[in-house]
């Protein structure tokens, strides 16, 4: 977790859900990159984030490309964010003994009868699932965004104000560790369009 | 490595793609052990699993058996889940709550839930408790303890009422009341001072004297009567109030011969007040450096092509 820095925080608003990381890619307290992506769309409304070990977060990106791809062929649909989050879990679980050093975070919007629902969910490095109603955060900072996000959030937030309530959290939380910051980007997802903004942070 | 003379075929190494990319056989993957270990040795802090410090109880009853279980899941001393579910489904009628290793408690209970489904498919009888309590000792018994699951399990079937603990090495117990997790002392004190044989449920009223969460209104009026009930909860109580690895919420599970009633968040002695104020910020409080939108409304537009009108004479 420490070795490369960076941490991941979602939310969910109305009819909306937001996922957001730093852009930091350390080797321990050096600084390699300010431009490190650690959200991954899977589908059109569903992202992941991976917070920790860089190498893993690349590794696991593309198993869950190649996982995601398979189930799309098989079941001739998209994978909704509740069987994406199981099928990062059993992933994960898969090596209980021998761990990937990873902390995902998945934000989607579930498709439902009466049109769409938000969904996060975040995973511990051996795959138990946590779905929250709220947040949930990941990474080097999550101790310091649990704090800020129980404090911040609300519910039944819009689009725009989820953004703000991110990216404070986000952007506040990540300044008060060493291992995360080096700028930020956010999605928020909604029913027919996904806004992605870089934020401008601290670069220290 | 070298084969030997009784096995004159060389040991064939599939490439690595097709072992981890393309099939996967079942049970654990070891690949990353070995970088685990290196990164280890060099200092690199492995990051720590969500774990269940939990009060479980269970405790049978006239009719059957009631499981408790608080709703507390933490990261070393963070709270990682405020309200999450540590009763899990076995079978219709068997029950299992789950301590330890969160990801463990989760998976060895699916695992043998389905196995179990299996079994009762192919026997076609109703399973029965000893055979999910076998199949848990077993698998947690082949294991050596490296699956960190603590379990109460209980349920109902054509022998009677069973209720048993599983450790995380394989070995258990069969006891009319029992207690689990970090919380089990502090959930035992409670069991031993109340517990008695033949508990009834629907008969004694209360007593007056209740801690006031009790007269909470998320307190359904209609189970208020149940007397082995109130003994789960204010066991999970117990340890929800006096041990740092449980809290919040009591969830417990009421199962007996005909019926099984999962009483999710039976009780909230913890619940957060509302906001006073709002913490929300005004637009255009964050800085933005770039904006990109993805629509996901597909437009089509039908660009009629003007010809001569088709002949239909």
């Amino acid at each position: 977790m420490e070795y490369n820095g960076g941490s991941v925080i979602a939310m969910v608003g109305k009819d909306c859900v937001a996922i957001a990381s730093d852009l930091r890619f350390g080797n321990q307290a050096l600084g390699i990159a300010s431009n490190f992506q650690r959200i991954f769309p899977v589908t059109d409304r569903t992202y992941v984030g991976l917070a920790g070990l860089g190498t893993d977060v690349t590794t696991l990106r593309e198993r869950f490309r190649y996982r995601v791809n398979m189930y799309t062929i098989k079941e001739e649909r998209d994978i909704e964010p509740q069987t994406f989050a199981h099928l990062v879990s059993s992933t994960l679980y898969e090596h209980r003994f021998g761990p990937y050093f990873v902390e995902p975070v998945i934000a989607g919007l579930e498709n439902t009868s009466s049109g769409s629902k938000p969904f996060i969910a975040a995973a511990d490095l051996i795959g138990c699932l946590n779905f929250a109603k709220d947040f949930v955060v990941a990474g080097t900072a999550s101790s310091k965004l649990y704090g800020l996000a129980e404090g911040l959030w609300e519910p039944d937030l819009g689009p725009e104000d989820l953004f703000e309530t991110i990216s404070q959290t986000l952007l506040n939380g990540v300044d008060r560790d060493a291992f995360s910051g080096w700028g930020a980007v956010v999605h928020v997802i909604t029913k027919d369009r996904v806004v992605t903004r870089t934020l401008k942070g601290r670069m220290d | 490595m070298e084969c030997g003379v009784r096995c004159p075929r060389r040991r064939r190494v599939r490439p690595f793609c097709t072992q981890t990319a393309m099939y996967r056989g079942p049970g654990f993957d070891f690949s990353n052990s070995l970088r685990n270990d290196f990164l280890q040795h060099k200092g690199v802090a492995l990051p720590k699993a969500t774990s269940t410090g939990t009060t479980i109880v269970g405790c049978i009853f006239k009719d059957g058996i009631i499981l408790g279980a608080d709703t507390r899941a933490t990261e070393g001393e963070i709270v990682a889940d405020k309200n999450c579910e540590k009763i899990h489904y076995i079978a219709e009628s068997i029950r299992c709550c789950g301590a330890g290793t969160a990801a463990d408690t989760e998976f060895v209970t699916a695992a043998i839930s389905s196995n179990i489904e299996l079994h009762a498919l192919s026997t076609g009888r109703k399973p029965r408790v000893v055979a999910a309590m076998t199949m848990l000792k077993q698998y947690l018994f082949q294991y050596q303890g490296h699956v960190g699951a603590a379990l109460v399990l209980g349920g109902v079937d054509s022998t009677g009422a069973h209720l048993f603990t599983v450790h995380p090495h394989g070995s258990t117990d069969k006891l009319p009341y029992v207690t689990m997790g970090s919380g089990s002392l502090a959930a035992m004190a409670v069991f031993e001072n109340g517990w008695k044989p033949n508990m009834e449920v629907g008969r004694q009223p209360l007593s007056p004297a209740l801690p006031s969460w009790y007269s909470n209104d998320n307190v359904r009026p209609a189970v208020q009567r149940e007397e082995a009930l109130k003994l789960v909860c204010d066991a999970v109580a117990a340890g929800i109030f006096n041990d740092l690895g449980s809290g919040s919420n009591i969830d417990a599970c009421v199962i007996t011969a005909t019926h099984t009633e999962m009483l999710r968040n039976f009780v909230k002695p913890n619940e957060r007040v509302a906001k006073e104020l709002k913490y929300g910020f005004r637009h255009g409080t964050t800085a933005i450096k770039s904006e990109h939108i993805r629509s996901l409304v597909v437009s089509e537009e039908i660009t009629p092509i003007r010809g001569e009108a088709m002949d239909v004479s």
